[in-house]
């Protein structure tokens, strides 16, 4: 065979692979999108749930979804970014900073299941949060953590030494090098790390399955001891568990949380974007 | 001026305590695991755990043998690979090598949008279309099977191989390239007999993670695969993961009881297992990255 025509055909391979890794995306939203649009009524998006499911909204598995997340986010966000500046900023490459590298690899490996399990051990039983908000946003914050370090990690890598070497002549301390001279730059790159994890706490159900989530609730909850529904957990339950739920509803649930978590991550991508361009060192 | 020296002394402080909570929660996932786990090897040998062909733990008396679960695990895990991996690795080389920049771009932004999909709504989708499909293509009783588990996990692997392979398409040295070019070597081959064979070790690491993700992911897999806790003979029967009988059980069980022990414990085979994988595929990364 022709070598020019060897290359045309495994090129063509190639590109209908990468079609195939990209067009699921398109797929899922199209079909989700087509069967789910006409749920999104204002009742159905700030309604409280009626008539088993079949009537009424999803108000507060939105709200349960939001509270949780924040919750995640309070919690991981400083953690991981200190996290960050210590492995850049302050450690030398020895046992314990490659020790925490392969921590935050693992970390970053281990099944949703898994934390779930972790966060009913700790939070729910041993520390007596009980199964409520407070154990379920602990988890999800967990889980997140190593987006969050791994972003703030490039994004303060990404800060040139010469920033620092220029402070620290300027007789500034360590910390005032930080906080002064390459915090402020690394911050796009922390934020977009940030909605990263934002997305990826609102979509998992695995780890709030045994530490927060409700099926049904007949009030919004009160306190950060309260269980509260969350859309993918609801997601879950009305398509599995419960046999006859208006298809448009499951379809509308999903559309819903598909869209939120999507949104998120487009801001990320977009902003990261900006960032990069932006830079001129 | 003293003043700040302790503030910022107690700030460093934080900062070193924060940056060793990886290891800490590391070890705390695994002691946590163990405290509420370790308990079913009293009443069952760890050999029947983990060998023990009958998972049937509300019976009168239960049966704990995982073995049915592993092997479903194995069944959707391999079938997932078989198809993610020869498609991963061919887009990761299309991204890197051939693709136009802006092109690149979008596939990135569509491959990170792929990966960030909630896993209950790839379940979702699944089940409701590619089950059906499925049964009635073989004319099964039932569309739920390992097959359509390893379908399903096949897209949810496929981001985590092609963004890491692409990584490591994209770090070999540009002289390899045009070296081989200018030996007359046409782009095709220098991309196949030449980058991607020194791209290796970072593909490796690709597939593993990839595996490591399918082998970790619940709920799509729990929606899908039908969830009989049988030893399955073909992958057009429904099986149930390692994952999905945790998230499934766990419910139903008593705190502090067998039943309960046995998902913690089956919880610290999965976490060996990750972690094992995980440290693997690490490793290859290093050994390219040091090059």
């Amino acid at each position: 065979m022709n070598v020019r025509t060897e290359q045309r055909i495994a090129f063509t391979v190639l590109f209908a692979c990468t079609l195939l890794v990209v067009m699921p995306v398109l797929v899922v939203l199209a079909i989700i999108f087509a069967k789910g649009y006409t749920a999104l009524t204002p009742e159905f998006l700030f309604g409280m749930p009626e008539n088993g499911m079949n009537a009424g909204g999803i108000l507060p598995a939105i709200l349960g979804t939001l509270y949780l997340v924040l919750g995640a986010i309070v919690f991981a966000v400083p953690l991981g970014v200190l996290s960050a500046i210590y492995l850049v900023e302050y450690s030398r490459d020895n046992a314990i900073s490659r020790l925490i590298k392969l921590a935050i690899v693992n970390l970053a490996g281990v099944p949703s299941v898994v934390y779930g399990l972790f966060g009913l051990g700790i939070f729910v039983i041993f520390l007596d949060f009980g199964v409520s908000i407070l154990s379920g946003s602990l988890t999800l914050g967990i889980m997140i953590l190593p987006v969050i370090i791994t972003a703030s990690r490039e994004a303060l890598e990404s800060v040139p030494r010469s920033f620092r070497i220029v402070s620290f002549s300027l007789g500034a301390s360590r910390w005032q090098t930080i906080r002064h001279a390459v915090l402020p730059h690394a911050l796009p790159g922390i934020l977009t790390g940030t909605i990263l994890g934002l997305g990826r706490a609102a979509g998992e159900t695995a780890p709030i399955l045994f530490t927060v989530a409700a099926f049904y609730l007949p009030a919004l909850p009160a306190s950060v001891f309260d269980q509260t529904m969350a859309l993918p957990y609801h997601l879950y339950v009305i398509s599995t568990q419960v046999p006859g739920i208006r298809e448009d509803f499951r379809f509308g649930t999903a559309l819903v949380l598909l869209l939120l978590v999507l949104l998120l991550n487009l801001a990320a991508i977009i902003l990261r974007t900006r960032f990069r361009k932006k830079k001129r060192w | 001026m003293n003043l700040r020296k302790i503030r910022e002394a107690v700030i460093e402080r934080g900062i070193f305590v924060s940056g060793i909570t990886s290891i800490i929660i590391v070890l705390l996932i695994f002691v946590f695991l163990l405290k509420e786990g370790l308990s079913i090897f009293l009443s069952v040998n760890p050999l029947d755990f983990l060998f023990g062909e009958f998972w049937y733990p509300i019976s009168e008396p239960p049966q704990f043998g995982v073995l049915p679960l592993i092997i479903g695990s194995l069944f959707v895990t391999l079938g997932a690979a078989v198809i993610s991996v020869p498609i991963g690795v061919a887009s990761a080389l299309y991204i890197a090598e051939i693709a136009p920049p802006r092109t690149k771009e979008t596939l990135k932004a569509g491959i990170e949008l792929l990966a960030a999909i909630p896993s209950v709504v790839i379940g979702f989708i699944g089940m409701v279309t590619l089950g059906p499909w499925i049964k009635e293509l073989f004319g099964l009783s039932t569309g739920l099977t390992a097959l359509t588990g390893s379908i399903t996990l096949a897209f949810m692997a496929m981001p985590t191989i092609v963004s890491i392979a692409e990584d490591a398409v994209t770090a070999v040295p540009r002289q390899y390239r045009e070296a081989a070019v200018a030996m007359g070597a046409t782009k095709w081959q220098t991309t196949w007999r030449i980058v991607a064979f020194a791209a290796r070790p970072g593909m490796f690491a690709a597939i593993m993670l990839g595996i490591g993700r399918v082998i970790g992911e619940t709920m799509a897999v729990m929606m899908v695969t039908g969830n009989a806790a049988l030893i399955p003979h073909s992958i057009l029967q429904p099986v149930r993961t390692l994952t999905a009988t945790i998230a499934a059980e766990m419910g139903e069980s008593v705190q502090g009881g067998e039943h309960y022990a046995a998902l913690f414990a089956i919880g610290i085979v999965l976490f060996v297992i990750t972690f094992l994988i995980n440290g693997v595929a690490d490793w290859y990364l290093h050994r390219t990255t040091g090059k």
